[in-house]
């Protein structure tokens, strides 16, 4: 299914927040701030940007969607669920025992994960061995792959900025969710990354600033990246950790915690209050993608 | 238990020429890719890269991404092989293998080379003694140590047909070819490579031709001892070294690695869960190498052909 209007993207968006926040709620641990601030990302490249067939998810013309930040893999597995993957109930799963949906995600747990992740500062190196063998057999498919900031501290990761650079690999469009925070607190007192746009320049990447919660910007600039040319793309988004709820926005606590049920009670209403009265009537036209806090368990 | 046909005259070659030769046959297979961390010719690499620059890349000198490229090759249908020195990959990057190889379950194939303190001159820094340990305890990995070059040819083609993680390790020092161009190779498939009675010398790579060379003396001293190639380590042939404990009654095993968890961990492991049989480890016993010429160094260290005649000696007594 493919959202093509800005207000639908960004009601979309908003679901698959409430089904994060429902999701780790029930999962009693996990990351709440990253996955939040990520909601217009994710929603903008699985219902718009993206090739690929939720129902087939090995075709092989299919864009290759590579997230190195593991962590924050509720948004991953809420838009997954929500575009038809999965079923949505299998969201309460999160995180436990038997479930498809590993703490970080597995590649050999679920159909349609690209890769295994969790350990930082590897999937850039992947999603360039895959858009390097795609360039050699001059194949069309794109790589996207999703970074954190804070995993930009491992070497690992500049290494594989060095290698995309030096092959020109054009059909890599790599995404850094700049949120500012990781564990210990902010980036810039815990090991500074800036001027990060700078960096990528000189290790020979085209370089996109962008504001990662605005829907129009992110989706513009994402269309526009399956054009870019002669160099890989970073696409910096200026995203804002928890963001939708009030009391996690920007705050480096909830890097890594889930809500618990009062704190989960406020987050959801408060997303409802941010909606516009259209929501009623889209709720109704997508049923499908009725948010799971109102399911029955 | 029947023994191979082995060589008479052996003539000594680097194991790893092995691996370069069977790269170039099987590089007409466009999936094939071979990726290098700024050691070409001492990887044996350059003739691939030569032939086919196109399946070749050249990663500089990093190997957390030389595996990770590795990986994402892997996940779009390649059959990546990453190769460097043993000390730098697998030394270097065993998470990065563990997370996006093995559990991930990327066919990629690891080759260290220039392992065991054999290395030299260059010294303990240098000399991988731990790489057999670290692979083998691995979910998904397999681990091969070939005995000489035409061993090393046949495991490569072996590894690139089989689908799924492999780890292939060899020394730098030229080796005894025992091998012929017709002994066969399976992997998992241990090689009884000479009968006997009274113990059996278990071996690996550059160490099988040293328990070769031990049997013969032994012979002498009215000792009859069967000598095993272990050429893969995992999974480990629990049928012929089974076969063999019961038949001999005594074991030692000879690595040119540290003697916990390798060849005779993985040895001991299996015997003392279905046969427990009277054992030496030998190998590096919990130090750390140091600069010399290979020969000074397997005395040394206890690697040679004297060392496990003594044992053998004193076992039999």
């Amino acid at each position: 299914m493919k959202l093509t209007k800005i207000t639908d993207l960004q009601m979309m968006a908003q679901v698959i927040r409430e089904d994060t926040i429902s999701s780790l709620l029930e999962a009693k641990s996990g990351h709440s701030a990253g996955p939040l601030g990520l909601a217009d990302i994710f929603t903008a490249l699985y219902f718009n940007v993206l090739k690929h067939n939720p129902k087939k998810p090995k075709w092989g013309g299919r864009d290759r969607f590579v997230l190195s930040n593991g962590h924050v893999c509720p948004v991953l597995y809420a838009t997954m669920a929500n575009i038809g993957y999965f079923p949505k109930k299998e969201l309460f799963t999160l995180r436990k025992f038997g479930s498809r949906l590993q703490g970080h995600p597995h590649r050999e747990a679920l159909p349609g994960l690209e890769t295994t992740s969790g350990p930082l500062g590897s999937g850039l190196s992947q999603a360039a061995g895959m858009a390097l063998a795609f360039q050699r057999d001059k194949m069309r498919n794109k790589v996207f792959v999703m970074c954190g900031d804070g995993e930009q501290d491992e070497g690992n990761h500049w290494e594989a900025v060095m290698f995309a650079g030096k092959h020109k690999l054009s059909n890599l469009i790599a995404i850094t969710d700049r949120n500012y925070i990781q564990i210990d607190g902010d980036t810039e007192d815990v090991m500074p990354l800036e001027p990060l746009d700078d960096k990528y320049k000189s290790f020979n990447w085209n370089v996109k600033i962008i504001d990662g919660n605005d829907m129009k910007e992110v989706l513009h600039t994402l269309q526009k990246s399956r054009s870019n040319k002669s160099k890989p793309l970073m696409i910096i988004a200026n995203t804002i950790p928890g963001k939708g709820v009030d009391f996690m926005e920007n705050d480096y606590h909830w890097h890594g915690k889930p809500p618990k049920k009062d704190e989960a009670e406020i987050a959801l209403s408060e997303i409802h209050a941010q909606e516009s009265e259209e929501r009623g009537d889209w709720i109704d036209q997508h049923w499908r993608m009725k948010p799971i806090h109102s399911m029955k368990k | 238990m029947n023994s191979m046909h082995l060589n008479v005259f052996r003539e000594r070659i680097p194991t790893r020429n092995g691996y370069g030769d069977a790269l170039v046959t099987l590089g007409r297979s466009k999936k094939i890719m071979v990726l290098c961390a700024d050691l070409k010719d001492s990887t044996r690499v350059g003739k691939f890269a030569e032939k086919y620059p196109q399946q070749f890349v050249e990663m500089g000198v990093a190997e957390q991404n030389l595996v990770t490229v590795a990986a994402g090759l892997a996940a779009v249908g390649k059959i990546p092989f990453v190769s460097s020195y043993a000390m730098f990959c697998p030394g270097r990057c065993w998470e990065q293998i563990r997370t996006t190889i093995c559990y991930n379950n990327q066919n990629v194939k690891v080759i260290g080379a220039h392992a065991g303190i054999s290395v030299g001159p260059d010294g303990a820094t240098h000399q991988a003694l731990e790489d057999i340990a670290i692979m083998r305890s691995l979910p998904n990995m397999i681990v091969i140590v070939p005995a000489d070059y035409e061993q090393t040819k046949k495991a490569t083609m072996a590894i690139a047909k089989y689908k799924g993680p492999a780890y292939m390790r060899f020394a730098r020092s030229p080796t005894e070819q025992m091998t012929t161009a017709s002994t066969p190779f399976e992997i998992g498939k241990a090689q009884v490579f000479r009968n006997g009675k009274d113990i059996c010398l278990i071996g690996a790579g550059p160490m099988v031709a040293e328990c070769m060379k031990a049997a013969k003396i032994l012979e002498k001293k009215g000792i009859s001892a069967m000598v095993i190639n272990c050429h893969t380590i995992k999974p480990l042939d629990g049928k012929t070294i089974l076969a063999a404990a019961k038949k001999c009654g005594k074991i030692i095993t000879l690595e040119e690695a540290q003697i916990t968890g390798g060849l005779g961990g993985a040895v001991s492991e299996f015997l003392s869960q279905t046969h427990p049989t009277k054992m030496k480890i030998l190998g590096v016993q919990d130090r750390y190498g140091e600069s010399g010429e290979p020969d000074q160094l397997v005395k040394e260290f206890g690697l040679s052909s004297k060392a496990v005649v003594k044992e053998a000696v004193r076992m039999c007594r």
